[in-house]
This record gives C-alpha cells, sequence and structure tokens, in this order.
C-alpha cells in the first residue's frame, strides 16, 4: 500500500531523511518511532506530499508521490492524516468540519456529508458534539474529531503524526482506543508515536529512526525483546524507564 | 469677529444629507472594492510566482507612499487626458479610492492570512482540498476574522479620508457643507457642524468595532 524506497531529502546542506526504505502493507499496522529530530513526522509528511523529498520514491497504492505529474489532491483525498495538534478548523463546528471535505473534494451532498459524519462521530463518542466548535473540546475530544474527519473521506489508509503528544496524560487512552479499534477493523495504518504499549499491542512491525535514517525495521516482538542496535536499546531504555 | 449663528444649521441639512449619503457611498464601494482587491493583491503578494508578488509588492509600496490627495488629483487630472472623455468627480473619486485603499487591506490581509497557523494549510491539502479551496474555505475565513478589527479600524480612517475629494470638488458632506456655508456666509457654523457629524460617526463606528470584537473572536 505505501512503499518508500530509497527517500533522501535535505533542508539546504543539512540531511534530514537518509536513504529510507520502508514498506506498509495493506491491512498493516507499522509504528515509526525514534528521539525528536530522528525525521519520523518528515518521513510521514512525505507519503502524502506534504513535504517534498530530494531523492528516492514513494508510492501510495501504486501512485508515485514524487512524480509532478500525479495528482495530489486526489492521492491525499484518499490517504487519512492525523496530526500532533490536531488542526480542526476552529471557524467551523464539529460536524462543518467533518462534512467540508467531503462536499467540496467528493462531490458529495450535504446531507450524504452530516449523515456520513453523524455516523463516525458516533463511532468516536462524539455525536453529541456535533455542533460545538473545536476551541469548546478538550484535546482528546479534538483528536477524535480529527480522526473521524480523516476517515469521513473513506481513505485505503491513515497517517498519524504524534497524534497523543499534545495530549494531556489522561486523555492519551481515549485517542488511542479510536486508533486500535481502527486498527483491529484491518485499517491500514503508518503511525509516528512514542506510544509503545500501542506499538505492542497493533503494530506489525516497527521503524525506529534516527538522525534521518531508518536504523531498524523489524517485527513488533522482535523489536522490543531484541533490539539489534544499540542506539534503538538506548530510546528503548529512555522511554520505557521514566 | 461677528457672533455665531448657528441657526444654518436647519436650512443646510438637505445638502448635508446629500452630501453625506455620497460619502457613505464612497466609504461602502472603496470599503468592499478596497478588501476584495486587497485581497487578492495579498494572494499575489504571498504567491510563489516572483513576478507576481513584486508587481503586486510594487504597487502596494507605490500606493503606500504616495499622499492620497495626489492620487486623488492625479487620477482626475490623467485619465481624461489618457482616455480623451472626463470623468466625473463623483466616479474618479471611487475608483482612485477602491484603488488606494486596496494598498492598505492588502496589507492587513497579508497579516491575517499569514497569522493562520501552517498546520491549518497541511490539514486541508492533508484532506484533499486545493490551493484555491485551501484558501476559499480554511485560510481566509480565519484570517478575515482575525483581522475584522484593523479592516473596520482602516474603514473608519478611509470615512475620514474621503473628505479628501473637496481638491477635485466631488460633492461630499464636506463640499456641500463648504458651499451652504459660502452661501449663508457662516462658514465656521458649518465646518463645525461637519466636524460633530464626522465625530458622531466615526466614534459609534469606534464604539461598534470594540463590541463586535468581543463577539467574532475565534474561540480557540
Amino acid at each position: 500500500m505505501i512503499e518508500i524506497r530509497n527517500v533522501s531529502k535535505w533542508y539546504g546542506h543539512t540531511q534530514v531523511l537518509a536513504n529510507a526504505s520502508t514498506h506498509v502493507a495493506k491491512g498493516e499496522v507499522v509504528v515509526v518511532c525514534g528521539p525528536s529530530g530522528s525525521g519520523k513526522s518528515t518521513l510521514i509528511k512525505c507519503v502524502n506530499g506534504l513535504e517534498a523529498f530530494t531523492q528516492g520514491t514513494i508510492t501510495v497504492d501504486g501512485i508515485s508521490v514524487g512524480d509532478p505529474k500525479t495528482d495530489l489532491p486526489k492521492l491525499r483525498a484518499r490517504v487519512g492524516m492525523v496530526f500532533q495538534h490536531f488542526e480542526l478548523f476552529p471557524h467551523m463546528n464539529v460536524l462543518q468540519n467533518l462534512a467540508l471535505a467531503q462536499v467540496k473534494v467528493l462531490g458529495r451532498s450535504q446531507e450524504e456529508a452530516a449523515t456520513r459524519g453523524e455516523a463516525l462521530l458516533d463511532r468516536v463518542g462524539l455525536r453529541a458534539h456535533a455542533a460545538k466548535f473545536p476551541g469548546q473540546l478538550s484535546g482528546g475530544q479534538q483528536q477524535r474529531v480529527a480522526i473521524a474527519r480523516a476517515l469521513a473521506m473513506d481513505p485505503i489508509c491513515m497517517l498519524f503524526d504524534e497524534p497523543t503528544s499534545a495530549l494531556d496524560p489522561e486523555m492519551i487512552g481515549e485517542v488511542l482506543d479510536v486508533m486500535v479499534e481502527l486498527a483491529q477493523e484491518g485499517m491500514t495504518m503508518m503511525c509516528v508515536t512514542h506510544e509503545m504499549g500501542f506499538a505492542r499491542r497493533v503494530a506489525r512491525r516497527v521503524v525506529f529512526m534516527d538522525h534521518g535514517e531508518i536504523v531498524e525495521d523489524a517485527p513488533t516482538g522482535a523489536f522490543f525483546d531484541a533490539p539489534a542496535s544499540a542506539r534503538a536499546k538506548a530510546f528503548l531504555s529512555r522511554i520505557l524507564h521514566h | 469677529m461677528g457672533e455665531f449663528d448657528f441657526s444654518v444649521w436647519g436650512p443646510s441639512l438637505p445638502f448635508i444629507r446629500d452630501g453625506l449619503l455620497f460619502t457613505l457611498r464612497l466609504t461602502l464601494v472603496a470599503m468592499s472594492g478596497g478588501i476584495v482587491i486587497g485581497t487578492l493583491l495579498a494572494l499575489a503578494r504571498l504567491s510563489p510566482i516572483v513576478p507576481l508578488a513584486r508587481l503586486a509588492g510594487a504597487y502596494v509600496d507605490l500606493m503606500r507612499s504616495i499622499p492620497l490627495v495626489l492620487v486623488i488629483l492625479w487620477f482626475f487630472l490623467v485619465i481624461p487626458y489618457i482616455t480623451g472623455s472626463p470623468v466625473g468627480a463623483e466616479t474618479s473619486a471611487i475608483i482612485t479610492f477602491t484603488a488606494f485603499e486596496a494598498a492598505f487591506y492588502c496589507e492587513i490581509m497579508r497579516s491575517g492570512i499569514q497569522s493562520v497557523p501552517r498546520g491549518q494549510l497541511n490539514a486541508a491539502h492533508a484532506l484533499g482540498l486545493g490551493r484555491a479551496q485551501s484558501m476559499i474555505h480554511v485560510i481566509l475565513p480565519q484570517a478575515l476574522r482575525n483581522m475584522l478589527p484593523v479592516l473596520l479600524t482602516q474603514t473608519i480612517v478611509l470615512f475620514q479620508d474621503t473628505s479628501l475629494v473637496y481638491a477635485i470638488g466631488a460633492k461630499d458632506m464636506l463640499k456641500a457643507a463648504d458651499v451652504v456655508g459660502k452661501n449663508y456666509n457662516r462658514p465656521v457654523e458649518m465646518i463645525v457642524l461637519s466636524a460633530l457629524i464626522y465625530f458622531a460617526i466615526c466614534f459609534s463606528l469606534s464604539l461598534a468595532v470594540k463590541q463586535l470584537q468581543k463577539r467574532v473572536a475565534i474561540i480557540r
């Protein structure tokens, strides 16, 4: 579903991605982790073309993201993305947030979009908040709306860019629950996250990045039980024992 | 020094009203046209197409570096010279003000657009919205709300500045007061009257802006 081959990216003379290669098969959940500044957010933003990359190729469902001839908006409409800071549209209420792209991009009618939106709000437990504005919701609620907004486009896969990093600890669970459920239903997911409990539960593989490189790309069990590299060991001991 | 005689105010009112109507029309047209053209200029200035950005930037810098009264005069005098037919003072004033104010609204809208966090654009793009759709549905509504108080304050300034059309003899409120004052030989009384009207309108608008500011603030 997602194929990343030898992707490199420079900002001027600084290399932020170094020959990164990995893949996410259909129905697979892959967690990407690593210290801050390791390039994991940049990598995931390359997958739907929010960030350009200098070398290599990325294909999503066979479509090349870096190809200038690719209709990026069309491709992005099929790839859901959830951001660290939610990025709900603050001037629209929850239901309007869910409906906007359904109507403007997929060409659904307002009624269809509202019906689909309400069903998804139901699913993330926020049906009662449909008429509220994002600013009236807690962080956890906003992130669940953001997930519903992405799902409303009926995506073929989902990208999560540190979806719980900006949340208060007591709200992380409610967002992870939604993500776990999604994973169990067979959604193809690429998740940048430090939630190792989530990784253990649902990830097929863990990709560990450092300094723009993919240092390890291993089945979840192997990664946690016997990380191959010293860098991954150091990272895991820091993140698991604090 | 004669004594003040405010009885002239009564018979002057129909003229003042007509003048005020033109002043208001000029303000409203220049405001709406200025905001629309100013927003387009702002988009051009922020565009990745360098020549377009430069051109819009040059226009804005030019307009902001020339006194308004010169632009008014220049347009009024030069256009008939170019087109061969004279433009009425009123039409000329409306076109000039729209073009001039667009430069100021442009800078307001530009900072408004830049005040919207980058993540909002990413989110819009990630949903498959194109560049124009993202601007129209996500960025501009937020920019407009963030900048509404500044836009309205600029409009109050614009309302006062419309008095400069006296330079080309357009019949605005100040001109009406001036004419009545001369006819009745009571220029001072008429200037006091127009000052009071300008003050009353501008002051109430300022209060209204303050109220509005509280109501439209986006809940964050």
